[in-house]
C-alpha cells in the first residue's frame, strides 16, 4: 500500500515537469533540470519559477483539496455520490464572489468574498440541518441539496440582471480556472495541514462508513467526529474554490478511481486523493491552456474529458 | 468478568405507557434470550444496554458504573454488538470487516498487526468463513454476512456479547454452530444476552429469559421457570403445543 502512494507521488512529480515544460515556450528536460538545480537561463528561470510554478502549484493544491475534501464528504454522508459542493457549498462562495464582480471589485475582494460565501453556506446547512436535534446523513444530504438550490437561484438572478459586459468573467469563474489563483501558497499549505491533521482519524473514518450505530458500537464517537469532518471538508473546499472557482468533477471522481483501485482504507486514500486529485488537475490546467493555445479552456472541461473515460474504463474492469 | 445490570430502567419506545421498569443483573457465564413479538421493543432494549440509545428513565450500568458515564471507546473495550441490520455504502471485504473489530483497542496512529490478523483470522475460521477472506461483503449470502457479523464481535472480544436475532438467515447447522459457541463463550466468563424469535433455540441453550410485551410489561428470570405454555401463548397471542424431545421442551404453534 505504501508502495502505491509512492507510485502517486512519481506520478505527481511528473504531472508537475510536464506542466513545467510545456506551453508558448517549451522547455526542453536538460534546460528544465538547470532551473531546477538553481542554474540556466533568466527567461527561462523568470518563465518557470514566476509564472508556470505559481500556476501548477495551485493547480495540485486545488486539485488535492477538491479530491480530499470529496472523500471525507462521501464517508460523511454515507454517500458515494456525494461530492464537496453537495450541500451547496459553491454555491454560497459563487454569490459572494458574483456580488463582488458585479460591484467591480479586485481580484483580492473576489477571493474573500467567496471563501466568505462558502463559509457561510456551511454555516447555514449546519445550522438548518441541526435544528432540531434530530441529525442523519439523509437529513443533512436533504438541507444540503435544497440550500444549493437555493443559492443556483441567487446565481441566475444575478447573470440575469448583470450588464453583458460583465458576463464573460463570471460565467468563467463559474466554470472554474485557474488562471485566477493569486498565490498558490494557501491551497498547497491548507492541504498539506490537513492531510496530516486527518490521518490519525481515518481508521475512525472507516469504521463511520458502516454505519453511525456500528461505529459507536466500536467505541467512535459518530458526533464530535461527524463535525469535524464537516468542517474540515467546508474548509478545504472553502480554499479551493477560492483559489480557482468553483471546478466540478474532480472531487466525485477520483475518490472513486482510486476505491476501485485500492480499496476503501482511509488511511490510503485520503493521502492517495490528495496526490491523485492534484496530478488531474495540473495535467488538466496543461490541457487547458495549451491545445487552443493562445486561448484557453476551462479546466473543468478539460478534467471531465478526461475523467469521464478513465472513470468509466475502471468501473468496467471492476465487473 | 464483566456483569450488565439495569436500574429501574424504562427503555424508549415512541408512543407507549412506561410499563414495567427492568431490573435486571445479567452475569458472566449466563446466557441471556430476550423474546417478544414484533414491535416489543427487543431491539431498542438491546441498543438501550449498549448505551446506543437514551433511556427514558432510569440506567444501565457497566460493572456498577454508568454507562453514560463511560467513554464510548471504555464501553466497546467491554462490550460489543451485533446488529439485526448492516448497512454497506461501500464495497469491503470480508477480511477488512472483520479487521474493524479491532478498532476499540488500537490507537489513531496503530495500524492492525499480525496478532489483530490471527485473531480476525482465527474468528473467520471459527464462523466457517475464512475461505471468504477476500470476497467483498455484498458478494455474499445472507447467512455468510450473518456469520461475518458475528466473527466481527469474536474479533472485537469484549466481555458482553449483545446479538441482535443472531440466528437470522442461518442454516440449522450454523444456528447451532453459533449457539454452540455462544455457549462456549459464557462457560469462559462472558456475559450473553440476545433477541430470539424461536422459542426452541431458548430453551435449548438459554440460562436465562426476558419476556418483552408489546404494552411494556417485562418479565425476567431462569429459563425453566419462565418458558411456561400459558406465558408464552399470552406472550405472543397464539396457541402452543408443547412436547419434549433431546431433554428440553419443543413449542409448536398450533395452526389455526
Amino acid at each position: 500500500m505504501t508502495r502505491s502512494l509512492l507510485g502517486l507521488g512519481v506520478l505527481a512529480l511528473a504531472s508537475m515537469a510536464f506542466a513545467l515544460a510545456l506551453g508558448s515556450v517549451t522547455v526542453s528536460p536538460a534546460d528544465l533540470w538547470q532551473v531546477v538545480q538553481g542554474e540556466g537561463s533568466t527567461l527561462h528561470r523568470t518563465l518557470l519559477l514566476d509564472l508556470r510554478l505559481p500556476r501548477t502549484l495551485a493547480a495540485f493544491g486545488t486539485g488535492g483539496l477538491l479530491a480530499v475534501a470529496g472523500a471525507l464528504m462521501q464517508v460523511l454522508l454515507r454517500n458515494p455520490l456525494a461530492d464537496p459542493y453537495v450541500l451547496g457549498l459553491s454555491g454560497g462562495a459563487a454569490v459572494g464572489a458574483l456580488l463582488a464582480m458585479l460591484m467591480g471589485m479586485g481580484t483580492l475582494i473576489i477571493s474573500g468574498s467567496a471563501f466568505a460565501g462558502a463559509m457561510l453556506a456551511t454555516v447555514l446547512v449546519f445550522g438548518l440541518a441541526h435544528g432540531t436535534g434530530s441529525w442523519t446523513p439523509s437529513r443533512l444530504l436533504l438541507t444540503g441539496v435544497v440550500v444549493a438550490a437555493g443559492w443556483g437561484a441567487v446565481i441566475t438572478l444575478m447573470l440575469a440582471i448583470t450588464p453583458s459586459y460583465k458576463l464573460p468573467g463570471m460565467l468563467y469563474w463559474l466554470m472554474g480556472d485557474v488562471s485566477y489563483a493569486r498565490s498558490p501558497w494557501p491551497a498547497v499549505v491548507v492541504l498539506a495541514v490537513s492531510v496530516v491533521l486527518i490521518m490519525p482519524l481515518a481508521r475512525n473514518l472507516n469504521v463511520l462508513a458502516r454505519g453511525a450505530m456500528q461505529a459507536a458500537a466500536l467505541g467512535v464517537s459518530v458526533r464530535p467526529l461527524e463535525w469535524t469532518i464537516y468542517v474540515l471538508a467546508s474548509l478545504l473546499t472553502a480554499t479551493a474554490v477560492t483559489t480557482a472557482g468553483s471546478i466540478g468533477f474532480v472531487g466525485l471522481i477520483v475518490p472513486h478511481m482510486l476505491r476501485l483501485i485500492l480499496g476503501n482504507d482511509q488511511r490510503i486514500i485520503l493521502p492517495a486523493s490528495a496526490l491523485a486529485g492534484g496530478t488531474l488537475l495540473v495535467l488538466a490546467d496543461t490541457l487547458a491552456r495549451t491545445v487552443v493555445a493562445p486561448e484557453q479552456l476551462p479546466v473543468g472541461v478539460i478534467t471531465a474529458l478526461l475523467g469521464v473515460p478513465t472513470f468509466l474504463y475502471l468501473l468496467h474492469r471492476s465487473r | 468478568m464483566s456483569t450488565l445490570s439495569t436500574r429501574d430502567l424504562i427503555i424508549n419506545v415512541p408512543g407507549r405507557p412506561d410499563g414495567f421498569a427492568l431490573n435486571m443483573s445479567i452475569e458472566p457465564g449466563q446466557i441471556w434470550g430476550v423474546l417478544g413479538p414484533n414491535g416489543a421493543g427487543k431491539t431498542t432494549l438491546l441498543h438501550t444496554l449498549a448505551g446506543l440509545l437514551p433511556a427514558r428513565s432510569g440506567q444501565v450500568q457497566l460493572n456498577s458504573r454508568s454507562l453514560t458515564a463511560l467513554k464510548r471507546r471504555d464501553i466497546a473495550r467491554r462490550l460489543g454488538l451485533v446488529f439485526q441490520e448492516r448497512q454497506d455504502s461501500f464495497p469491503a471485504t470480508v477480511l477488512e470487516t472483520t479487521l474493524i473489530g479491532r478498532h476499540p483497542w488500537l490507537s489513531p496512529w496503530d495500524s492492525e498487526q499480525g496478532d489483530d490478523q490471527r485473531r480476525a483470522e482465527q474468528a473467520l475460521n471459527t464462523l466457517d468463513v475464512r475461505h471468504l477472506s477476500n470476497r467483498l461483503l455484498n458478494t455474499l449470502s445472507g447467512g455468510e454476512r450473518q456469520r461475518v457479523a458475528i466473527a466481527t464481535l469474536m474479533t472485537q472480544n469484549p466481555d458482553i456479547l449483545l446479538l441482535d436475532e443472531p440466528t437470522n438467515h442461518l442454516d440449522l447447522h450454523h444456528q447451532v454452530k453459533v449457539m454452540n459457541l455462544l455457549r462456549d463463550q459464557a462457560g469462559a466468563g462472558k456475559t450473553v444476552l440476545m433477541c430470539l424469535h424461536d422459542l426452541n433455540l431458548a430453551a435449548r441453550w438459554c440460562t436465562h429469559v426476558l419476556l418483552l410485551h408489546s404494552n411494556g410489561d417485562a418479565c425476567w428470570g431462569l429459563a425453566k421457570n419462565m418458558l411456561e405454555p400459558t406465558a408464552l401463548e399470552r406472550l405472543y397471542n397464539q396457541k402452543l403445543i408443547t412436547v419434549e424431545a433431546d431433554g428440553a421442551p419443543v413449542f409448536v404453534p398450533v395452526s389455526f
